[in-house]
């Protein structure tokens, strides 16, 4: 084979790009994932605080999250890398009747889904949160079978993989242009090299836009920004990843979870959003968060910070991914994963690579119909 | 109960001041330590080295840094884990040993505001000797500074140093001892109405919106500066080694931090490892404590630092192993010993050249490396941004001055103070003030045997110029450069001794032939304390590199007029070696034996390189032999870098595993710099007040 001649080029080794890469070289796919970083999952898939869970509200979104919770709940028993996996649950909590009452709306819609998520009242939940602000505390969701991992250490495992099945990596190299021949990608071009290609998937998080834009089309992209930050280890504390929906000035929900290392790694949305891909660090985050999160659970005030960062929502209008093929016949696009490509990308890499190798099964039908290009984006998800 | 045995009770240079004993409990046994000296300290005088244990490896944790940097020192104290070398030791605190990782209680955070906006036209970090000659420059021009320093008082690293400084006497205090050109220095700033000196107060990142997060003792503030003065000094380099972790092994820094500024008694005996002047000084910061230093050991042919500050331990009986490196400390929880050995031209040890001492300590003082991250990120943010002292170039003390003298008149400049004018020649003076120690020149001791004279055992041109400054009579002069170029002495002397007093490197002695031709007196400069001294007794007198001449008798000594804290030592001397005679043996070669057979020496691969995740060398290699160069790649797979001190250690020895498997530098990405600067509690940023609740 020509090292430079590829079934498959992935123009992103992120969180998606990377599993996409491992499901397509199963397959026997010649795959060639091309980064600009200088190793895999060095965009914003580091930057990611690890929660995974498949309680969402729309179907294809739980769809994904269910296949890619049972990748990450198995990888270690499967291939021995350690990922961090700690299945802690999520838990969202309600401190006034508006939330609760949205909750109340969802969690049966869920269950109908099929989803482990229930309704907790204020005793239950200062179980399972021990240390829970009480004052006001109406209760919240729980769905114990969702988790955590550690984004870092899951593509590290991931592109491993993909490269034992085959798959192969170029890093620190940035994809420039396409090579379009009538209707088809011939070639993707970068700022050291050309390869051929019998397909290209844009999974360039971030720079989607940019990357669509090679092959012609717009896509309805927004990066904007949040922020991230992790402490010290501390012995356990509570088990699952709390999130809080109320807005406050300057911020809309925040959420923390305990890994399986002891930090507490907590993230918050600024609002109004932050538009654009810098990434460099601002002096009101700690503040912003540190009083919403002492709030809620007010030991954390002697927890020491270690590291704050601030990472991009490739944002859509409805909150949710766009998966499909457009522009050129042989252009994927796996793009706007909205702060979720670490805990839905094995599943979008499974079905991603299904539909590459025209394999799509009946849910996979399903998911790609809805998260097509030419929907609607009006249904925004009720829980972000 | 007594404070702790461990103190140093008697120094020569440093007197304790005011204590007040307070009483607290360690592991519920109750305890007594000194109000207001760091935790840590006061379990250092009780003897307690070990601070808890790695809740990963089960490994001994003691102190590291002491510099409130990397968490080492991390005790629970009244039921929060914090870093015990900069918490004040308070009556009844209490204390427990860190076991595993702490569990978070439901305990008030901290009492403090909420964050604080703040406007002002210069903010300096760092309150060192750079930091503060730029605060005095740009408060003689009434313009509005901050001062920003993590310590409780001014002076940074200058407060450490109990000897003289080198340099040149107009310009920068050579001569003086930096603890004593620090409280100079703080009380010129005092006096200074436009220049607001925040102590305590430690930098927790530089931010995009071109502001500055500080955690004050009075809540987080988030100053806006117009200039921004990076003088934040430098960190130490370490070196990976087995048993490098073990409490007992740290840095020249942490070294006099607990010796010099908390007069614990840390160590009985030492070993020093690296040859630069930090370590060399340290050795003989450790002499003036009374403590034995076993060794030192330099892996290049020729100590790196000044040549006066290495003869001068080697005269007072410290032996100097040059070509040698550390190959492990020994100990099961701590320091017990220590092996070195020989090394070949690549720096590999030679087999069967292993030496081993029993010793409590190893210090390691392998060099410094800038802290400039603060400046990569104000200059990346487009903050008007200078960098002056060692967070610029890593040099001594007395060129840190004069850069910060510089860049306080630059700002001034830019900010348009006027008449404002930086003397051409200053520039000049700051690189010759930065010279390492030069060219070498033949040792020629005069013959005479006749009336009196100093003798200057000083070959070796240096940025010092102290003894030319000092003679009434101006007999002290160079033909070579004014401060780098060697001193030389013509005339008639009238044995005033000042030069012996006043030399930074104790290098001038003063021959008195004047009323014994067979035994005159040699004027020798001591500062290791006069309760070392027998009058009438016979002590060892050695040559300017420490060769053991013969025995003088000890005729007397005064304190130098001046210079209180150095000993005029009064030797009658055979004739023959009085010209030659530049010090006295303190340490008898007895004492420093190495043990007969050399340990056994764990794998070098076994060494700890990542000290906050127990991450060996051996796993970083085999990383890198697979192909990883993102250091950010290796830190998801190891965890390397992900600790409390954010890399601050292990970064630079990752390198130096790359550079030791051959890889070029280019190809390596180094981590990515985020904040904090140093961990802090979250209540800080919060300003929520528990205890109210």
């Amino acid at each position: 084979m020509n090292r430079n001649n590829f079934d498959s080029v992935i123009i992103g080794a992120g969180s998606v790009g990377t599993p996409l890469a491992m499901s397509l070289a199963a397959k026997g796919v010649s795959v060639l994932c091309i980064d600009s970083a200088p190793s895999a999952g060095q965009g914003n898939n580091k930057c990611a605080i690890g929660g995974a869970r498949a309680t969402h509200s729309e179907p294809a979104k739980v769809a994904l999250g269910l296949r890619s919770l049972e990748v990450f709940r198995t990888w270690k028993e499967m291939y021995g890398d350690e990922i961090s996996w700690y299945q802690g649950g999520y838990t969202y909590v309600a401190y006034d009747e508006e939330t609760m009452n949205l909750f109340r709306g969802n969690v049966p819609l869920q269950q109908k889904a099929g989803l482990n998520i229930r309704l907790i009242d204020a005793g239950e939940m200062e179980n399972l949160v021990p240390g829970i602000n009480p004052e006001g505390l109406l209760g919240g969701t729980w769905s114990p079978f969702d988790g955590s991992a550690s984004p870092m250490q899951s593509c590290y495992a991931f592109g491993r993989r993909a490269e034992e099945l085959g798959a192969e990596f170029v890093f620190n190299e940035t994809v420039t242009g396409l090579g379009i021949d009538g209707n088809r990608v011939v070639s993707v071009t970068t700022d050291r090299d050309t390869y051929a290609c019998g397909a290209v998937v844009n999974c360039a998080g971030s720079f989607a836009v940019e990357a669509g834009r090679m092959a012609g089309i717009e896509l309805p992209v927004f990066p904007e920004s949040h922020e991230a930050g992790v402490t010290e280890p501390v012995e356990r504390l509570f088990d699952p990843m709390v999130v809080d929906i109320r807005k406050a000035p300057g911020s809309a929900n925040y959420y923390f979870y305990q890994h399986d290392t002891g930090q507490i790694v907590f993230c918050i949305t600024p609002d109004p959003p932050i538009p654009g891909t810098d990434i460099d660090e601002r002096s009101e985050f700690l503040p912003l968060v540190a009083a919403r999160m002492i709030d809620l659970y007010p030991r954390l005030a002697n927890l020491k910070v270690r590291r704050t960062w601030r990472g991009i929502y490739p944002m859509t209008l409805d909150g949710a991914p766009i998966l499909d093929r457009c522009g050129p016949d042989n252009y994927y696009v796996a793009v706007g994963m909205c702060g979720q490509g670490f805990m839905l990308g094995p599943g979008i890499g499974e079905v991603m690579a299904r539909f590459l190798t025209d394999e799509v099964n009946e849910t996979d039908k399903l998911v790609l119909n809805e998260l097509r290009l030419n929907r609607q984006f009006t249904s925004v998800e009720a829980l972000k | 109960m007594s404070s702790g045995e461990k103190r140093i009770t008697r120094h020569p240079v440093l007197e304790e001041s005011g204590i007040r004993k307070v009483e607290f409990t360690f592991n519920g046994k109750a305890a007594i330590g000194i109000k207001g000296e760091a935790a840590s300290s006061a379990l250092f005088a009780m003897g307690i080295h070990v601070f808890g244990h790695h809740h990963a490896d089960n490994s001994a944790q003691g102190m590291f840094c002491a510099n409130g940097q990397c968490s080492q020192c991390t005790l629970l104290i009244d039921g929060v884990p914090r870093k015990s070398c900069i918490v004040p030791l308070e009556a009844g605190m209490q204390i427990e040993s860190l076991e595993g990782l702490p569990q978070l209680r439901d305990l008030p955070g901290p009492d403090v505001p909420e964050p604080r906006m703040i406007d002002t036209d210069v903010l300096i970090l760092g309150g060192g000797p750079s930091g503060m000659a730029a605060a005095i420059e740009l408060g003689k021009k009434g313009i509005d500074t901050i001062i920003v320093d993590d310590k409780d008082s001014l002076g940074g690293k200058l407060v450490l140093q109990t000897h003289k400084f080198f340099g040149s006497v107009a310009d920068c205090h050579a001569g003086t001892r930096g603890i004593h050109i620090a409280s100079l220095l703080a009380g010129e700033i005092s006096e200074l109405k436009s220049v607001d000196i925040w102590s305590d107060s430690i930098v927790l990142g530089v931010f995009s919106d071109k502001t500055v997060g500080i955690r004050c003792p009075n809540g987080y503030r988030i100053v806006k500066p117009e200039y921004l003065l990076i003088a934040t000094g430098a960190r130490e380099k370490s070196l990976p080694f087995p048993g490098c972790t073990l409490p007992g092994a740290y840095g020249a820094g942490a070294f006099q931090t607990l010796v010099n500024r908390d007069l614990v008694r840390c160590s009985e005996r030492i070993f020093v490892v690296g040859g630069g002047n930090v370590g060399l000084i340290a050795a003989y910061h450790a002499l003036q404590a009374g403590m034995t230093v076993v060794g030192l050991a330099e892996a290049m042919p020729q100590c790196g630092g000044y040549k006066v500050h290495a003869d001068k331990i080697k005269r007072l009986g410290v032996p100097i192993f040059t070509r040698h490196t550390v190959l492990a400390a020994h100990g099961r929880s701590q320091v017990e010993a220590v092996t070195i050995a020989e090394v070949d031209d690549s720096f590999t040890p030679l087999p069967g050249t292993e030496k081993s001492w029993e010793v409590d300590t190893v210090l390691v003082a392998v060099g410094l490396n800038p802290v400039d991250e603060f400046f990569r990120k104000a200059s990346k943010f487009g903050i008007n941004t200078l960098m002056a002292g060692d967070a610029e170039e890593i040099a001594e003390a007395s060129a840190a001055m004069f850069s910060g003298k510089i860049r306080g008149l630059q700002i001034a400049r830019e900010l348009g103070a006027e008449d404002i004018s930086i003397p051409s020649d200053l520039h000049e003076k700051a690189d010759v003030l930065k010279s390492p120690g030069g060219k070498l020149f033949p040792y020629h001791p005069p013959e005479i045997r006749e009336g009196v004279f100093p003798v200057l055992h000083c070959m070796q041109e240096i940025p010092c110029n102290p003894c030319m400054t000092c003679c009434p009579k101006d007999l002290i002069g160079t033909s070579g450069h004014p401060i780098m170029g060697l001193p030389e002495f013509h005339g008639d002397c009238s044995g005033c001794e000042k030069c012996v007093a006043v030399c930074p490197g104790l290098a001038v002695t003063l021959v008195d032939f004047r009323k014994s031709s067979e035994s005159p007196l040699v004027t020798v400069p001591f500062e290791l304390g006069e309760w070392l001294l027998e009058q009438g007794s016979e002590i060892t007198v050695t040559g300017w590199e420490g060769s053991v001449l013969g025995k003088a008798v000890i005729a007397g000594w005064k304190k130098a007029a001046g210079f209180p804290y150095t000993i005029l030592l009064k030797l009658e001397t055979p004739a023959d070696i009085a010209c030659r005679v530049a010090g006295v043996v303190i340490q008898e070669p007895e004492n420093i034996i190495p043990l007969e057979e050399p340990l056994d020496v764990p794998l070098r691969d076994d060494a700890i390189v990542c000290r906050c995740e127990r991450v060996s060398a051996g796993t970083i290699r085999e990383h890198i032999r697979s192909g990883i160069r993102d250091l950010n790649h290796l830190k998801a797979i190891t965890r390397a870098g992900f600790g409390a001190c954010g890399g601050k250690t292990c970064a630079t020895l990752i390198e130096r595993i790359c550079r030791e498997e051959g890889i070029p530098a280019g190809e390596v990405t180094a981590f990515t710099d985020r904040p904090l600067f140093a961990e802090t509690e979250l209540g800080w940023f919060s300003g929520v007040n528990n205890e109210q609740e």
